[in-house]
């Protein structure tokens, strides 16, 4: 294989890589506010998907509608699980709150495929099909909205937390959640918005990624375990080397397709996890000293 | 909205009971502190001195017993609407929030403020806190987990006072902290008093805590054992004997 196929290969890496970017940015929220690891996140991705596949084939509603009402939808089914599964239990361990959260990811699926059925569907590309070449190499027009996209969210992100006093309470419950609540921070408020957050930035990957990646009921659970891979390889609760993380076991994988064989692929982030966990289990970007204090 | 009368109880615990897991670390805590009083709790590691903050504040619930202030109940407040009412509390070992700056600190601090009020308020009381530490104002876009531990305390009670509590709980503001650091912070607390603002506070010292405060409680094991005017506690046989050291002489005089 040559130059050109090599690269062709890192761009469809990057594309796949920055959904499990964004993915584990969703874990990286709920995990810091609440230090639980949400494993309906992936379900989230795939509702996103569903959702807007619904609106833009049954309903018939334009793209730029869907797109805020399928984001909207999915937020709100984020909120209502933590109001409904999360926040009525007095004092749980975080066990208790992860092993509900596995609940919650096998409701989600059953729920879709009882509403969508067992097919796969696809979503219209946002615009032409085109292939566009850059050195030797072709990537649709999908993959630069995709990137668009996660550069408009990973910017958000970062302004919401560096900048309003909201994003700064999240970030102060992430750093001690009982001295936020001692200067007046409403903690179950800041649990319930980490919940909704998550959802929201699971929801767009999983638009974003329709196009391309079709859609089913089942794929949040792979989706959610190779973003919960990224999370882990980039150092749970840092959200900047999930993004990094998230593009290098995409491209790992897309390498792993095309030079060896593509049965293989799926098998890359749960060996990369596995490796990750033997050898740095603070991932690649966290603080060793950080990790001796983490209870997951 | 109670009317505020001089010699009316700012602060009352009566027969307050707290459990960890189960064991008893509150028995029957009755007391309370007047409006412009400094009250001070003294007694050994795990009297339950840190407990009685604990519970005022919200972070602990207690078992029974009536936590009173200004006379709202309490007992079945969450931490962040207790800080509305005007309690707020310096923890044990600061607390900070590490990976913030230390000017972010500060405006969590008046995290309940920011919906309501006017940001130049803010902006002026962060000066304020600024005069009463300096060395916070230099280090404004340090992280918060930088700072030596005097800093740290500093900020720890300049983030407290940014919700403009009219009852400061204070846990152990001279713990770890070099004699001259301890001493700074302790004409601070003076001049919070002086200005007004009620405090309850911990501390390990007790001669310097009685030097500074109008009453005292002595605790033993989650009992109240002695209570009165610190001139009286730092004359009581008992309390020189186990909290003051026979015939030492504080670094304080």
């Amino acid at each position: 294989m040559g130059g050109s196929g090599i690269l062709q290969l890192i761009f469809s890496g990057i594309t796949i890589g920055s959904i499990y970017g964004l993915v584990a940015v969703g874990f990286d929220i709920i995990y810091n506010c609440t230090g639980i690891i949400n494993f309906a996140q992936g379900e989230f991705v795939m509702l996103g998907g569903m959702i807007m596949i619904s609106l833009v084939g049954a309903a018939d509603l334009p793209m730029w509608i869907s797109f805020p009402i399928a984001v909207f939808a999915v937020t709100l089914i984020g909120a209502l699980f933590e109001r409904l599964c999360i926040h009525p239990l007095k004092k749980p361990s975080i066990l208790t709150l992860i092993i509900i959260t596995i609940a919650a990811s096998i409701l989600f699926k059953g729920g879709a495929m009882f509403a969508w059925g067992k097919q796969t569907f696809s979503l219209p590309h946002f615009s032409s099909e085109r292939p566009i070449s850059i050195f030797g190499a072709t990537i649709l027009p999908q993959t630069v909205w995709i990137l668009g996209f996660i550069a408009v969210v990973v910017l958000l992100l970062a302004f919401f937390f560096k900048a309003t006093m909201v994003g700064k309470a999240m970030r102060a419950c992430a750093a001690n959640r009982s001295a936020a609540s001692l200067v007046g921070v409403n903690v179950k408020e800041i649990v319930l918005l980490s919940f909704a957050l998550s959802a929201a930035i699971g929801a767009v990957a999983g638009i974003i990624i329709a196009p391309i990646a079709l859609m089913d009921y089942e794929r949040g659970m792979i989706l959610g375990l190779k973003g919960f891979s990224a999370a882990v390889l980039g150092g749970l609760g840092n959200p900047v080397g999930a993004v990094v993380a998230g593009f290098l076991i995409g491209i790992v994988e897309a390498l792993c397709a095309g030079l060896l064989s593509s049965h293989y692929k799926d098998a890359v982030a749960l060996i990369v996890l596995l490796a990750v966990l033997f050898i740095r289990p603070s991932g690649l970007f966290g603080s060793l000293e950080a990790s001796r204090l983490k209870k997951f | 909205m109670p009317i505020l009368v001089k010699g009316l109880k700012m602060l009352q615990m009566r027969n307050v009971n707290a459990y960890y897991g189960r064991v008893q670390a509150l028995k029957g805590i009755s007391l309370h502190v007047l409006p412009g009083e400094i009250v001070c709790l003294i007694g050994a590691n795990g009297a339950g001195k840190t407990t009685i903050l604990r519970s005022i504040s919200g972070l602990l619930d207690v078992l029974d017993g009536e936590i009173r202030f200004n006379g709202t109940r309490l007992t079945d407040l969450a931490p962040d609407q207790i800080v509305r009412l005007g309690i707020s509390h310096v923890p044990e070992g600061r607390q900070l929030f590490g990976p913030l700056t230390v000017i972010d600190n500060l405006r969590l601090g008046a995290y309940q403020r920011y919906r309501r009020s006017n940001r130049s308020q803010i902006q002026k009381d962060i000066e304020y806190v600024f005069q009463l530490f300096p060395l916070l104002e230099a280090r404004a876009s340090n992280l918060a987990g930088t700072l030596s531990g005097g800093e740290q305390q500093m900020l720890a009670i300049g983030r407290a006072l940014m919700s403009r509590p009219k009852l400061l709980l204070l846990d152990e503001p001279s713990m770890g902290l070099a004699p001259m650091v301890a001493r700074e912070i302790f004409e601070v607390i003076k001049d919070l008093r002086e200005g007004g603002t009620t405090i309850l506070l911990v501390e390990q010292n007790a001669r310097m805590a009685l030097s500074l405060a109008d009453r005292g409680y002595v605790l033993e094991t989650g009992k109240i054992i002695i209570e009165g005017p610190s001139a009286e506690l730092l004359e009581n046989r008992e309390v020189k004997r186990a909290y003051l050291g026979k015939g030492r002489k504080g670094f304080f005089e």
